[in-house]
């Protein structure tokens, strides 16, 4: 016991003296944290505040248009500029001056006017209700209409995904309405008489499903800081790894080898600093996400009556990363080998937990791949905790299994170094 | 004592055997000094010795222990002085002393007593709570040597502990080798300061490609070879003046 509390407070003062490595382990997480919530935050504000510029040519110049037009500018997403041709258009978003261009077709008012008839009208003469119709309608089938979108290739999927579903919904609206109105025409002389209720008639209730009262929803910031603390938290194991190959290429481990102490009570004096150094991290950035973000205009962190958990989990979070750092420090041979190897498992291992892209948006291989990443486990963990609201039980299988990883990577550093230093 | 027989060891993709077929007693109380050109295998066996290294084949016995067997109690007894300086150059003398010493077993007021009484022996007392980055070559080498002698040990492996080392670092090094020989350690050690090593030293064997070439007591090794004033013209004598650049 005396061997592991000697061996702790070496790392620890090994540790406290080095104020650079500390001030990196301490304040690029915070960094992360800031910048990554500030970008994701502020993309959110900039869909909702910020215009963007995008051109329109308008081969219709009737109703139709000038709904598409009007819809356009009452979304206040959007800053229309209007152009004369497609062939501006099509240079102007290739260049990369716009993000979006629309051409509406020639006659898209027009043809659709007399879609919408004939087809009121064939009805209409079904139901026996106009004769004439069912004689020969005025109203002959046009071909479909294209309006065609240009995309700057630079342009994420997302977006373009969204503004087609944004166009795609007004275009409906219109033909919806069209449909009414060619109805109203047939059914009344009456212009003024309404016949139709064209309101929406279904709308979207967003609800959190949870035990306790739902007084508020998830926003960025309970969404960011567990990921980004998780990510941080995994980081640890670059400073650990390059901390025990230092020992090996400063001689220390050598003389290590030759002491009566056991490489598990070396790696437990390591385990508990840097266990430590993580929950201390992760209160940092409870504190950041509570105090300062709301001074940056970020949404405040809510953590009330979650801190036991939340600690909890990051105590296990910050183990299961220390058995991955003393493995790879084991492994590894030089500074050369530990750190970019430990910076792209971390980043690797994040995204197949869902730091990035939500584990159920991904391909179905990579679903099950993301259930072999204790980023995963521990980010399932955190949420469970965070979003969900779920009690101690519920988050046990998750603490279980990154208890695991620490045992078996830790384990698996002892065997490597007895079979590797065996005498 | 410290016995060894038939002890080999080659390492990993090399054609050669760096020691072989190595047989050699060294008793309770002797200075045993190492001595041979670069490449020679005196660091492989005292990496052996101390285990660090694994032997191809062959085996020793420590006081009648073996590695194998009683890996712990023997690392108890010994103490090994490696080439390089094998401390933490952020933490201070009295820190790093204080683990090394902690990892021995020792702790509390005797711990401190002895590092502190260490210090003032080789004349480091004033630099204990300083960081060993600060240190010259020869304050390191003294540190090195502290940091194996804490517990007392009955054996004493030193991989050329002055090398490097001005004058008088290596005066008060090899002064305080000798109390510790007095009141009992055994000391093994290797160095290529031959002139060194022939006053020091109760007896020599000269290592070459793996094989002792021959040992004894420096001033009969002398008196035997033909025209030799001293242990380096033996040396030179044994081995050959040819270059031993390896790589």
């Amino acid at each position: 016991m005396h061997k592991l509390w000697a061996s702790t407070y070496k790392e620890m003062v090994l540790l406290v003296r080095d104020i650079g490595g500390l001030a990196i382990l301490f304040l690029m997480p915070l960094l992360l944290l800031i910048v990554i919530t500030l970008v994701q935050d502020s993309t959110f504000k900039s869909i909702q505040q910020t215009k963007i510029p995008i051109l329109l040519v308008d081969n219709d110049k009737d109703k139709v248009s000038a709904s598409i037009l009007d819809n356009l500018k009452a979304a206040t997403t959007f800053d229309v500029v209007l152009k004369d041709s497609e062939d501006e258009i099509r240079e102007l978003v290739l260049k990369g001056k716009y993000q979006l261009g629309i051409v509406i077709p020639e006659k898209l008012s027009s043809d659709l006017q007399a879609k919408v008839h004939a087809n009121v009208d064939e009805i209409l003469a079904k139901f026996g209700l106009d004769q004439e119709a069912e004689a020969v309608s005025p109203y002959s089938k046009s071909p479909p209409k294209e309006v065609r979108l240009y995309f700057d290739p630079a342009t994420p999927q997302s977006f373009k995904s969204s503004v087609e579903n944004g166009i795609d919904k007004m275009i409906s609206k219109i033909e919806s309405q069209s449909i009414y109105k060619a109805f109203q025409e047939q059914l009344t002389e009456d212009e003024s008489e309404v016949i139709f209720d064209t309101k929406g008639f279904i709308r979207f209730t967003e609800i959190i499903p949870g035990e306790g009262p739902r007084d508020f929803l998830p926003n960025s910031t309970q969404h960011n800081v567990p990921a980004w603390a998780l990510f941080a938290i995994f980081f640890i194991i670059l400073p650990l790894s390059i901390n025990m190959v230092k020992e090996k290429n400063q001689g220390t481990f050598i003389r290590l080898r030759t002491l009566p102490v056991s490489y598990a009570t070396v790696l437990g004096g390591k385990s508990i600093v840097f266990v430590v150094v993580c929950l201390m991290q992760f209160a940092l950035m409870l504190l950041v996400g509570v105090y300062l973000f709301p001074l940056l205009g970020l949404p405040r962190l809510d953590v009330s009556g979650k801190l036991p958990l939340l600690f909890l989990v990051a105590f296990f979070a910050g183990l299961a990363a220390v058995g991955l750092g003393l493995l790879l420090g084991t492994v590894a041979k030089s500074q050369e080998q530990s750190a970019p190897f430990g910076a792209t498992l971390v980043v690797i291992l994040a995204a197949l937990g869902g730091v990035w892209v939500p584990v159920f948006v991904m391909p179905r291989f990579m679903q099950l791949l993301s259930n072999i990443s204790p980023m995963n486990w521990g980010l399932n963990a955190f949420y469970d905790v965070f979003l969900r609201k779920v009690g101690f039980v519920q988050i046990v299988p998750e603490l279980g299994l990154l208890l695991l990883f620490f045992v078996l990577t830790t384990l698996a550093a002892i065997v490597y170094n007895k079979r590797k230093n065996a005498v | 004592m410290i016995q060894i027989e038939h002890l080999s060891k080659k390492y990993k993709g090399s054609e050669h055997f760096s020691v072989f077929e190595l047989d050699l007693v060294i008793a309770e109380g002797e200075i045993f000094g190492l001595l041979g050109p670069n490449g020679a295998g005196k660091t492989t066996l005292i990496s052996m010795l101390s285990s660090l290294l694994k032997p191809t084949a062959g085996s020793f016995t420590i006081n009648g222990l073996s590695f194998h067997d009683n890996g712990n109690d023997l690392k108890q007894i010994i103490g090994v002085v490696p080439q390089e300086y094998a401390l933490y150059p952020s933490l201070t003398a009295y820190e790093n002393l204080a683990y090394f010493g902690a990892m021995y077993g020792l702790q509390g007021g005797t711990l401190k007593d002895e590092i502190l009484r260490q210090l003032s022996i080789l004349g480091l007392a004033d630099f204990a709570y300083k960081k060993i980055s600060t240190f010259s070559g020869g304050m390191k080498r003294r540190i090195n040597l502290i940091a194996s002698i804490l517990h007392q040990p009955k054996i004493l492996f030193l991989d050329e502990p002055t090398v490097g080392v001005d004058v008088q670092s290596k005066n008060v090094i090899i002064d305080h080798l000798r109390q510790l020989n007095t009141s009992g350690t055994t000391i093994i050690y290797t160095s290529h300061y031959l002139n060194e090593a022939e006053h020091f030293c109760s007896r020599v064997g000269i290592i070459d490609h793996g094989v002792l070439i021959c040992e004894g007591v420096p001033k009969i090794l002398i008196e035997q070879q033909e025209n030799a004033q001293n242990l380096e013209e033996v040396f030179l004598e044994k081995t050959g003046k040819a270059l031993r650049d390896y790589a």
